[in-house]
């Protein structure tokens, strides 16, 4: 397997908005109900799927902006393209040697194969691993398991997708951005396992991203039947050309009794987006959620995935590594409401700040008066780079039934001078010494994603930190 | 002796002087020209002054080891010996405000801590410092390429099988499990495991000065001997120079130093031969001084 391309946008500034009047020709701009309507239409949605747009179109005109968190006031909504189509979406025939030498410079360092190179510069090579998911894709079929595109799915599995779409786990009226989701999704991923059958090779998203319009608010349906074990990935691909800014995506994930399910996902928008995402998962009884994610990229990201244990003796994991630099704001976090006895969770969360960014962890543990017998732990570890980075641990648990057993640790800091003195002792210079130090310090978390995954997390640490001599 | 046999002897001679050959081109020996400059490697320190914190520290230190040269620097607490040992290594909060350090003929007084290391410095931590979620194999691995790398650009990194056998043998040599290798370095060792740790690092990264800041502390008399033997046997085979910096004058039964100087008050007040620390033994830093 190739490695993915997640941390291909290091170098920002480059990347961005590079290409944007070719992007305003022709799609519009703003949301309507028109334009709900014609997304309906162009795909040949069923009407409650239209039902559910123009729903959602209403709760989003009626809901405020949160009142917490990151200031969201400059965010103008009216001047984003919700929707283009494919050939409204004009990509320009770039060439390889048009592509910006510092660009180049940080794939090769990421070694990136060549043709995952040109994929991720907008050069539009196809992506050779069709073929493999292809593959995949049979043998998967033959167990029955469903792994689609989103408006695929819709088309071939309508009632899976009415039971599950937006119902039970994320509602429409959840909150303002998970309404304009409601409204405006487009693409994304269903995967759908049946009963105790066991995906041993991770499902990778990835797979299937040669579609061009991707990404910006993308639905993901997992569901995962009584005793199915599977495991998840999405990277998301380098900072685009032209890259719209806002994403909000949703994800809603369905963990049956005795079931097991990871989801990893490493996201890394150009600077200048606002990742409003929305994730959740339903764990019904003795079932096993797994959340691993980083975030490293975007301008301002709110991102808490949640677990709701419905089920006794469920069990969440939610591990994460929030990465802020210049410019950037990291709210993310974690949610897990225990709503069934014997339940249990478990929370670790990194940060990182450098040059200015600010990293937020924001937590809620709910315990509901009936579920008795929790445990849930959290631990939160900041790492301030240099002393204009912020970081902040807002943990708030509401609990409400006095046999929980709860504990929460957080701690901040910087690496020490004595760290980086050990190290350049042993002849690693100072850049060196400080990305290793660096890379121990999301270690555990690193070390529970796919290997290809760890590598570029690790290089991107690397590259992070050169010249960043403080 | 049958010919088999002679074969055998001849093939197991042959393949011990071409493992040598081997080793030795990884830390860039190869040559006779760079031989004789490895022996020739020198520790100058030129009347040296630190301050720290605005406060100095040591008022003018004069002191030279040659490459096979034992030496050790006693002094009693608070007399500067740790200041000298960080302040060689170019630690940001020891500042040297007169003289100089030379490795040989070049002039380390204002060089990076890692270009020091790449000449050949090596220090061993009273308390090394632990960095969590690092392992030693990977730290070590990174540490020996950055050396090869100053050394001899060209030079491509060690393929992970040419490191992997270096490592497993280095630690068999020095009775250490392999697991030892996946832990994090440094991090929930003993005070004896922080020490082994120090000498598998010197073990691989091959140096030709060594200053060995208080190895003796935190460790008892077994483990004290058992570091001491790895420490005298890496010195033959490296032909390592060592300054030993020692509140007690018991590690130096076990490596014998060919010199003997105390340091009282940021001062070298005198110098000797391991005589010299024998009256230390007996008498004490305040007698022994007294008499100057």
């Amino acid at each position: 397997m190739n490695t993915s391309p997640i941390f291909s946008g290091l170098n920002r500034e480059t990347f961005e908005h590079k290409n944007s009047t070719t992007y305003t020709k022709k799609a519009k701009r703003g949301l309507s109900e028109e334009l709900v309507c014609h997304i309906s239409s162009q795909k040949k949605e069923p009407q409650w799927m239209l039902n559910i747009r123009l729903q959602g179109l209403r709760e989003f005109q009626k809901k405020p902006l949160p009142t917490w968190g990151p200031n969201l006031s400059s965010l103008r909504l009216h001047d984003i393209i919700y929707y283009a189509t494919p050939d409204e979406l004009v990509e320009e025939n770039r060439s390889w040697d048009e592509v910006p030498a510092d660009i180049k410079k940080t794939f090769e360092r990421l070694g990136i194969p060549e043709a995952e190179k040109k994929m991720l510069a907008g050069v539009g090579a196809q992506y050779e691993s069709e073929t493999v998911y292809h593959r995949l894709k049979t043998e998967w079929e033959k167990q029955g398991v469903i792994f689609e595109d989103m408006d695929v799915a819709l088309q071939k599995y309508p009632d899976l997708v009415k039971k599950y779409f937006m119902t039970m786990c994320v509602p429409i009226n959840d909150h303002k951005f998970a309404a304009l989701h409601a409204a405006v999704w487009s693409g994304g991923t269903f995967l759908y396992v049946p009963k105790e059958v066991h995906i041993r090779q991770p499902l990778q998203a990835y797979f299937r991203m040669n579609a061009k319009n991707m990404g910006q608010f993308e639905h993901t349906l997992l569901i995962l039947e009584e005793g199915a074990d599977a495991h998840y990935i999405e990277g998301c691909s380098a900072p685009k050309y032209g890259a719209d800014s806002l994403h909000a995506g949703c994800v809603e994930i369905f963990v049956h009794k005795n079931a097991r399910m990871r989801y990893s996902s490493v996201e890394n928008w150009s600077s200048d987006t606002y990742n409003l995402n929305t994730k959740r998962a339903i764990v019904m009884e003795n079932a096993h959620m797994e959340w691993v994610g980083g975030n490293m990229g975007s301008g301002v990201t709110m991102l808490y995935p949640c677990s709701v244990l419905l089920g006794k003796r469920a069990h969440a994991e939610h591990l994460g590594i929030a990465f802020a630099g210049s410019g950037q704001i990291q709210d993310t976090g974690a949610k897990v409401f225990h709503s069934a006895s014997d339940t249990t969770s478990n929370v670790m969360m990194k940060s990182i700040s450098k040059d200015g960014g600010k990293s937020i962890y924001r937590g809620l543990i709910q315990v509901a008066p009936h579920a008795k017998n929790i445990v849930a732990n959290s631990t939160c570890d900041a790492l301030i780079l240099d002393d204009h980075s912020h970081s902040d641990t807002i943990p708030q648990m509401n609990i409400q039934n006095n046999t929980a057993s709860i504990t929460h640790e957080a701690s901040a800091g910087s690496i020490s001078e004595e760290d980086i003195f050990y190290l350049q002792t042993r002849g690693l210079s100072y850049d060196e010494a400080t990305s290793m130090a660096v890379n121990g310090f999301i270690e555990p978390i690193v070390k529970q994603l796919p290997l290809e995954y760890a590598v570029e997390m690790n290089r991107l640490i690397e590259l992070e930190m050169e010249g960043s001599v403080g | 002796m049958r010919n088999s046999e002679k074969m055998f002897q001849f093939f197991t001679i042959a393949h011990a002087f071409l493992v040598d050959i081997y080793r030795a081109t990884y830390y860039g020996e190869i040559t006779i020209f760079s031989y004789v400059q490895y022996m020739l490697t020198q520790l100058r320190i030129n009347n040296l002054h630190v301050k720290v914190d605005e406060k100095e520290i040591l008022h003018g230190i004069d002191l030279s080891i040659q490459q096979g040269e034992v030496h050790a620097l006693m002094g009693p607490n608070g007399s500067g010996k740790s200041t000298l040992s960080l302040a060689l290594f170019g630690h940001p909060r020891y500042h040297i405000t007169q003289g100089s350090i030379f490795i040989s003929e070049q002039d380390i007084t204002t060089l990076a801590p890692h270009k020091r290391a790449h000449l050949g410095l090596f220090l061993t931590f009273q308390s090394p410092q632990a960095i969590p979620g690092v392992t030693i194999s990977t730290f070590l691995k990174q540490a020996i390429n950055a050396k090869r790398r100053a050394q001899q650009p060209a030079q491509p990194s060690l393929k992970i099988r040419e490191y992997r056998d270096i490592l497993q043998n280095t630690m068999n040599e020095l009775q250490m499990p392999p697991e030892f290798a996946d832990r994090y370095l440094n991090s929930g060792f003993s005070g004896g495991e922080r020490k082994k740790s120090e000498i598998l690092q010197m073990a691989l990264l091959q140096p030709t000065i060594v200053v060995l800041d208080e190895i003796d502390s935190g460790l008892d008399v077994d483990a004290l001997r058992i570091v001491c033997e790895h420490i005298n046997r890496l010195r033959k085979k490296q032909q390592m120079g060592i300054l030993i910096i020692t509140h007690y004058p018991r590690i130096l039964s076990y490596i014998k130093p060919d010199y003997v100087h105390v340091l009282m008050d940021g001062r070298i007040v005198t110098s000797g031969t391991y005589t010299l620390a024998h009256q230390i033994e007996t008498r004490g830093y305040e007698q022994v001084t007294a008499r100057l």
